[in-house]
């Protein structure tokens, strides 16, 4: 049996106690557009994602992120509109969230109650809030950053959770506002 | 084989050349206008005006390999996926920053009239007089009468929407009804309208934007995605307007794909004969003959066909012998104003989304004002609530951070200066010895900066917008610079002006080049001096105005 030089490397991670995302990127470097080249995302770490963007963005009485497919959403953004320090910092921040959650809650993420999660990003983000100028850890407000651009541009989020109006047709300047109805998707 | 004769030639299809292409055939002359990039039809070729957000590939934002391969229009709002087909490949055209410079081009039918903000202003006798007033480079060659008869006929077939308000900075046109402050901004106008006296003023602006139907064209739907093109014919174009009424005379010959490298001069006759063009798709050279050219291809490019033009009779080109042609490069210098919210109004909010703001015109240097510096700014901006896409850092995230999102924000308001830049005889492009493009035509070497006086500007377009929020009612107000360099404007302006004095000018008072009658410059290239003021509008007024002249000096056989 061969096994490639990306088979190689997560073997060994998963001997180091993990799987590790984004491993054959560290193998092959950053293309000339400064991007880390082959960056790519298996199957469980876009669970993982679909998990991280509805604990941001629950079910209420409107779909999650999760039903919106935000973690490849994500994946795509990272892979396409991330540099490659950005996507260095994200893939990173990512497996260090993993490992961190389950030695600190005894279990992984992905299967956690969802308090648990939500209080474990929280504070995370009051951690970011916390740090001002440093603005660490980054990945949290990347997650944050993503998982909102993704789910309010969704159809989903633009029709359902926002009020989406294609053609206004005319412009009123100046309408009462009752608290609780929705801002416009665009 | 001889070649394809024409009454006249237009070079360019944007905002300047649609108004030359119309107005000379509805006088009757058989024109051929060029366009170098490709055909994009009305509406047709509008491929995203009505994608919804979730099929924008990345949601608006760019991608790496996007800023990889637009290094020049990545330094602005402008990089957008929805619309990239619509500016020029800068692989393909090169140009040369000899100082920092950023030149945004649309190279196809249309041009820069799809994209444009659609702003579109009288320039007024403050900014016609200034020169001579102050000495400064020379005197324009027209006065604001002149061209007040050719505003109100551009305005009433374009569809400029706007209200009057009898000043004399920003005198009054042939509006369709304005487009309505919402009550945050009508309250602030008040108010600045209190404090100062009349002094300053806040109105709407005066959009190409239609609020009544013209013919083929409902009108502004209130969608705000301009840029994308609009299936309604809600702002002008080419496409919306001049091109149709164009092709409606029978008259009209399009042939996109053609780059025009220089005029072909006769120096017995001292008139060009027609112009030498480079197919963009096969390299081919045609020749096509005219009895008049105008030229509309974009201030710098429009100055580059007649640096390639009688370089056997002057080294420069024509029109260099006045020393000016490729000089006084200038445009808006922006990018910075102030911000503030407005605590209160939570029980109000808007329907549609408007396709322009408000616009605050001049009020330094006028009325007795005095700075130390000349001329002045304007500003455009407008008051909203904010959306999902605003920082909600004190929730928690879960369903308290998506139900505040999915409900609008506090009002804010944020208002931008733009300033005029004098006009500089050392600020200039040439011709590059050792860049060329994907056709074989010299790069262009781009050496302009701002200086003192649009530095000292600056610091009050910045403290003036923070003062007037204030006024206005507003809190938190942070002021901005993000910085500008040359040309990020997108109002490229001058070198080859217009002028009383050949030796000093490269135009007449007709958009005529001195030195060859019949050829006619109507774009940015031929501006005296910037104003503050958005410059389409005034291109647009000119160009009818040099085509009317050049028609009957043709049918008096003066050309």
């Amino acid at each position: 049996m061969t096994m490639n030089r990306r088979d190689a490397l997560k073997s060994v991670m998963v001997m180091m106690g993990g799987t590790m995302i984004g491993a054959t990127a560290i193998m092959t470097g950053c293309t000339p557009e400064n991007q880390i080249e082959g960056l790519d995302f298996d199957p469980d770490d876009i669970a993982f994602l679909d998990e991280l963007g509805d604990t941001i963005i629950p079910e209420t009485d409107t779909p999650g992120a999760k039903a919106t497919g935000i973690g490849s959403f994500m994946v795509m953004m990272v892979k396409d509109t991330y540099d490659g320090d950005n996507q260095k910092e994200f893939v990173d921040g990512l497996n260090k969230l993993r490992k961190d959650f389950k030695s600190a809650n005894g279990k992984d993420f992905v299967g956690a109650p969802a308090e648990e999660r939500l209080a474990y990003l929280n504070k995370m983000n009051e951690e970011f809030k916390a740090s001002g100028k440093d603005r660490s850890p980054k990945v949290i407000n990347m997650l944050r950053d993503l998982t909102v651009l993704g789910y309010f541009s969704s159809e989903i989020g633009a029709t359902q959770a926002l009020n989406y109006v294609e053609t206004p047709g005319k412009f009123d300047p100046c309408m009462p506002y009752n608290k609780g109805d929705k801002a416009y998707a665009i | 084989m001889a070649n394809e004769s024409y009454d006249a030639i237009v070079v360019g299809s944007g905002i300047s050349g649609g108004w030359a292409a119309k107005e000379l055939t509805e006088k009757g002359l058989k024109v051929l206008m060029l366009e170098r990039g490709p055909d994009v039809k009305h509406i047709k070729d509008y491929k995203t005006a009505t994608t919804p957000p979730w099929e924008v590939p990345h949601r608006g934002r760019d991608t790496q390999q996007q800023i990889a391969d637009h290094p020049n229009l990545k330094r602005d709002y402008v990089l957008n996926e929805l619309n990239l087909d619509w500016w020029a490949h800068e692989d393909e055209s090169p140009y040369v920053e000899e100082k920092p410079f950023t030149w945004f081009r649309g190279y196809q039918v249309g041009g820069r009239s799809l994209l444009w903000g659609r702003q579109s202003y009288r320039w007024s006798d403050i900014d016609f007089e200034g020169n001579a007033k102050e000495g400064v480079a020379v005197d324009w060659p027209i006065r604001y009468k002149d061209i007040a008869p050719w505003y109100s006929y551009v305005e009433k077939f374009i569809g400029v929407s706007g209200s009057k308000d009898g000043l004399d900075v920003l005198p009054d046109g042939e509006f369709m009804p304005p487009m309505p402050m919402n009550c945050v901004e009508e309250d602030g106008a008040a108010k600045i309208k209190e404090h100062y006296k009349g002094a300053r003023t806040w109105t709407i602006g005066r959009p190409a934007n239609i609020t009544e139907p013209l013919p083929g064209r409902p009108g502004c739907q209130y969608r705000s995605k301009c840029s994308l093109g609009c299936p309604f014919g809600g702002y002008f174009s080419t496409q919306a307007s001049t091109l149709p009424a164009a092709e409606a005379t029978g008259n009209l010959t399009l042939r996109p794909w053609s780059i025009v490298r220089r005029l072909i001069y006769d120096k017995d006759t001292k008139k060009a004969t027609g112009v030498e063009v480079v197919d963009g798709q096969t390299n081919e050279t045609i020749e096509y003959n005219a009895k008049i050219v105008f030229l509309c291809a974009s201030a710098f490019n429009s100055t580059a066909i007649l640096m390639r033009t009688a370089t056997d009779v002057w080294p420069g080109g024509l029109g260099s012998s006045s020393g000016e042609l490729g000089h006084n490069v200038m445009d808006h210098h922006f990018r910075l104003g102030a911000r503030g919210s407005m605590e209160g109004y939570e029980d109000k909010y808007y329907f549609g989304r408007r396709p322009t703001g408000l616009y605050i015109p001049r009020f330094r240097n006028v009325h007795g004002d005095k700075r130390d510096y000349l001329r002045g700014f304007g500003y455009q901006g407008g008051a909203s609530r904010s959306g999902w896409t605003r920082d909600v850092a004190e929730l928690n995230f879960g369903a308290p951070m998506k139900d505040a999102l999915t409900q609008p924000g506090p009002w804010g308001m944020g208002i931008t200066a733009f300033g005029e830049i004098l006009p500089y005889h050392e600020n200039t492009i040439k011709f590059s010895d050792t860049v060329v493009d994907k056709w074989g035509m010299e790069a262009l070497v781009m050496n302009a900066e701002i200086k003192d006086n649009e530095i000292k500007m600056r610091k009050d377009m910045m403290s003036d917008a923070a003062e007037m929020l204030e006024v206005a009612g507003f809190k938190d107000i942070q002021e901005y610079d993000a910085g500008y360099t040359f040309g990020q404007g997108i109002h490229e302006m001058g070198t080859a002006r217009m002028g009383r004095d050949p030796k000093t000018s490269v135009l007449n008072g007709n958009n005529q080049v001195w030195e060859a009658k019949n050829v006619f410059v109507t774009d940015g290239a031929c501006m005296t001096s910037a104003s503050a003021v958005n410059p389409s509008l005034t291109y647009m007024a000119l160009t009818a105005r040099a085509a009317a002249f050049a028609v009957d000096e043709l049918n008096k056989q003066n050309l």
